[in-house]
């Protein structure tokens, strides 16, 4: 069994209470950051860990919290980014369903290495359950003394609040979750400035996602160091994937960055492989952003070696032959499914959740669906492909956030690897309509693959 | 001054004050390197950004350092630094984005223009003429909007509207302190309706001037007349809740439309009240100052005594060369 750091405990029986959490050995980190290190010294030790970002741009979280402004007499925040709702993704409702004191104690470590007085937990609207779950918790770690006034003697304060947002993507995107946290409409700020430096009511104020937080206890358990040894390379420590799909066994697994993609899909440990034995065709590796890769590309990169789940692996090839760590939303395609009805599929979550501020995702997105609509049920043209690439290039980079490169990279992608596919669905609409292209040649090995792009 | 920052755009290297945005240097500059902009008015806090008409590339990043910025940046949110070099007409990816902003803000607009009460001083017909193609790609059903009446004075046509926030700051900012906003998101957004309310407030006709497009026209003008075939003539008056310096739109003796005085990035001089641009419309009430400056390649000049020389850079003759053919077809109109 490999390592766990954040899971270890989760299948014991009443874990989500205060009392059973703390007889496994939790709030052990806040008791020995508060007593025995300096806030400076525990930022070192999240900086030691190499621990990076999962909350989707993977930004090393030690160096993002030695950035914070720390002018004189100005509060600062920690906010904690729970608006999970990247499709594919659903690791940080687990984790604050059934271990809610592991994110509340890795708010109070976090908090006090960032000397913030109050922090907020930005929870999804939709996620009522665990909005109870976390107050219930708060209050439980309250009444232990683990949060209010003069934390267990330090003289630390620290309040934490629960806040539901409104339910929309765009508000898990942090500028845009600060000024839905004001209480203002979720629209994305236009950076500079960064949160660092002015965020919550234009404070200091540091966002970081549930994993990222939870991450911190064990970091301070076992010190950075100890951290740094389990993962590979520059990705450190396990990582919470989502898998879902066609798989065997879908659900959340903590993994040790740098397991093989293959062993991640096949092993019973984890997914158990393909469902109804099935063939794979394609894998979205990191939430519905990332750009999707077939069957051979996923499981070995480019230069035949294989593919590991890792932020460096799993991006090896760029944008021509890679994709991205991302979130961790690992959506896994059998030979049944259809790229073009998928990739249209994910065009309408981001055309709906467009916040609309600036012109090209707001109207660009709504174009592409309505394309990608046109060519999955059967009136698309072929021109439509290259105008789908188009579109996606015109908004990519061109925008206020990056929810407009997530909407162009899936399209780019799809077009990208299963070009054939699109065009099948051109050349034999009503067939389109009836039955699915198949797996093609999209699992065949590598070199093989390699012609089909240089014919392209 | 040794406290100002040197920044070159395209070629032409400008003095500016420390913070000054890219947008404004260009505007400092003056002439064809001005990036359109859509949205961002100087004179309403927190606007721009969001068009991403604007778009430049900045190709070094300071003197300190050099580094080219990775992504096209809106010249309108970004502060000079000092050594800056920034392409904006001389970079083909420029002008490839910002066409296909041009195109993007099309699709969903329905070029009404005949019925358009805006045509004619409408930045969004001066922006895809000047940077536009031809035709459109988009096959689909366009949106569309009923028609509301903001009070009796104003009127909203959501249908043409480009969601540049601009009315949304003016009634924050210039009216007292109404909150309102757009409702809905995405391609669905609109300006709300509640911003009828604001119609209580002397300053809710700025929205009016600030619409770049005819998304908010005055309906005491509305279908009387085309622009052009109006005089527009420079004129102030006492006035007690605002300065009370306008522009006159005559059409033989009659004032069809009072607006305020719109320089040539087509940003008003000074917001003026709902007294002096619906109620105040014969000449005697008005101090009469003479005809109104227009861009002589302006449309409304088409019918026009004043001449304005064109806004040409004649300094630089490797810009005069690299854009050859927009200088031409500019002297020639
Ligand atoms: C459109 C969009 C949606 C996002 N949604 C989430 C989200 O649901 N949860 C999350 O943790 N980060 C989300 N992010 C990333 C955040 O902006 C931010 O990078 C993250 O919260 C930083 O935390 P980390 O450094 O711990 O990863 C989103 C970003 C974008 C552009
Ligand atoms: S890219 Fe899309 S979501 Fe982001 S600010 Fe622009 S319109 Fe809003
Ligand atoms: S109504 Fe006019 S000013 Fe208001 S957002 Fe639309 S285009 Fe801009
Ligand atoms: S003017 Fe700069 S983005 Fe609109």
């Amino acid at each position: 069994m490999a390592r766990k750091l954040l899971l270890e405990n989760i299948n014991v029986p009443g874990i989500h209470s205060f009392d059973v959490y703390r007889q496994n050995g939790g709030y052990r980190s806040v008791e020995k950051a508060l007593k025995t290190m300096t806030p400076e010294a525990v930022v070192e030790e999240v900086k030691t860990s190499g621990l990076r970002g999962r909350g989707g741009a993977g930004f090393p979280t030690g160096m993002k919290w030695s950035f914070l402004a720390k002018p004189e007499g100005r509060e600062r925040y920690l906010v904690c980014n729970a608006d999970e709702s990247e499709p594919g993704t659903f690791k940080d409702r687990y984790l604050m369903t059934h271990i809610p004191h592991l994110l509340i104690e890795g708010m109070i470590v976090a908090s006090f290495a960032l000397g913030a007085k109050t922090s907020y937990i930005y929870v999804r609207g939709e996620m009522m359950p665990q909005i109870r779950i976390l107050e219930r918790a708060i209050a439980e770690a309250k009444n232990a003394g683990f949060l209010g006034k003069n934390i267990l003697g330090s003289g630390y304060d620290l309040e934490l609040y629960v806040h539901p947002g409104g339910g929309a993507y765009i508000c898990g995107e942090e500028t845009a979750l600060i000024e839905s946290l004001e209480g203002k409409r979720g629209n994305p700020r236009i950076k500079p400035p960064f949160p660092a430096i002015s965020g919550v009511w234009a404070c200091p104020t540091v966002v970081n996602n549930v994993e990222t937080i939870a991450a911190v206890v064990p970091i301070i358990n076992d010190g950075g160091e100890g951290y740094a040894q389990v993962g590979i390379g520059r990705s450190t420590g396990t990582k919470l994937i989502s898998a879902s799909g066609n798989l065997n066994k879908p659900g959340v697994y903590e993994i040790e960055l740098g397991l093989p993609v293959e062993e991640f899909i096949y092993s019973d440990e984890y997914c158990g492989g393909i469902a109804n034995g099935k063939k794979l065709k394609a894998v979205v590796a990191g939430g519905s952003s990332v750009p999707i890769l077939p069957a051979n590309l996923i499981l070995n990169t480019i230069n035949g070696q294989p593919r590991l789940m890792s932020y460096e692996s799993l991006a090896d090839g760029g944008f021509q032959t890679g994709s991205m760590l991302g979130s961790g939303g690992f959506i896994a395609f059998d030979e049944d499914q259809c790229i073009v009805r998928n990739t249209w599929n994910f065009s309408r979550f981001y055309h709906h959740e467009s916040c609309g501020q600036c012109s090209p995702c707001r109207e660009g997105t709504g174009w592409m669906e309505k394309v990608l609509h046109r060519l999955e049920y059967g009136h698309g043209k072929m021109s439509d492909i290259d105008l789908l690439v188009d579109v996606s290039k015109k908004i990519e980079g061109n925008t206020i956030c990056p929810l407009g490169d997530a909407a162009a990279w899936p399209v780019a992608s799809a077009i990208r690897h299963f070009r054939d596919e699109f065009e099948w669905h051109v050349t034999h609409p009503k067939e389109a309509l009836e039955r699915n292209y198949g797996i093609a040649n999209y699992a065949n090995p590598l070199p093989k693959f390699e012609e089909v792009v240089g014919q392209n | 001054m040794s406290d100002k920052v040197k920044v070159t755009i395209d070629g032409i290297t400008v003095e500016v004050e420390p913070g000054t945005r890219i947008l404004n240097a260009a505007r400092q500059i003056g002439g064809d390197i001005v990036p359109p902009a859509m949205c961002y008015y100087s004179k309403l806090e927190g606007s721009g950004g969001k068009c991403r008409t604007c778009l430049v590339k900045v190709s070094k990043g300071s003197e300190k350092d050099p580094r080219p910025m990775p992504k096209l940046v809106a010249s309108c949110r970004t502060g000079v630094m000092d050594g800056m070099e920034v392409q904006n007409i001389t970079s083909p990816e420029v002008i490839e984005a910002r066409k296909g902003v041009v195109e993007i803000l099309l699709i969903n607009h329905p070029l009404d223009c005949p019925i358009c009460d805006q045509a004619g001083e409408c930045h969004l017909q001066d922006l895809s003429f000047e940077h536009g193609v031809g035709n459109s790609r988009y096959e689909f059903v366009r949106r569309t909007f009923e028609k509301i009446d903001l009070g009796d004075k104003i009127q909203l046509h959501m249908t043409r509207c480009i969601l540049c926030y601009r009315c949304v700051y003016v009634a924050n900012q210039i009216t007292d302190n109404r909150l309102h906003g757009i409702l809905g998101r995405g391609d669905a957004s609109e300006i709300s309706t509640y911003i009828e309310k604001a119609i209580d407030n002397d300053f809710s006709g700025n929205v009016i001037d600030v619409c770049p497009v005819g998304a908010l026209t005055d309906k005491t003008f509305r279908f009387k007349n085309r622009v052009w075939f109006t005089k527009p003539v420079d004129a102030h008056r006492d006035c007690p809740s605002c300065k009370g310096k306008v522009t006159l739109w005559y059409k033989g003796d009659e004032v069809l439309r009072v607006t305020g005085r719109k320089d040539q990035f087509g940003e008003v001089e000074d917001f003026i009240c709902n007294t002096c641009r619906f109620e105040t419309k014969n000449t005697s009430s008005w101090v009469i100052e003479g005809p109104r400056q227009i861009s002589k390649t302006s449309v409304i000049s088409a019918n026009h005594y004043e001449y304005t020389p064109l806004p040409v850079i004649k300094e630089n003759k490797k810009l005069i060369d690299a854009n050859k053919v927009e200088f031409e077809r500019a002297s020639k109109i």
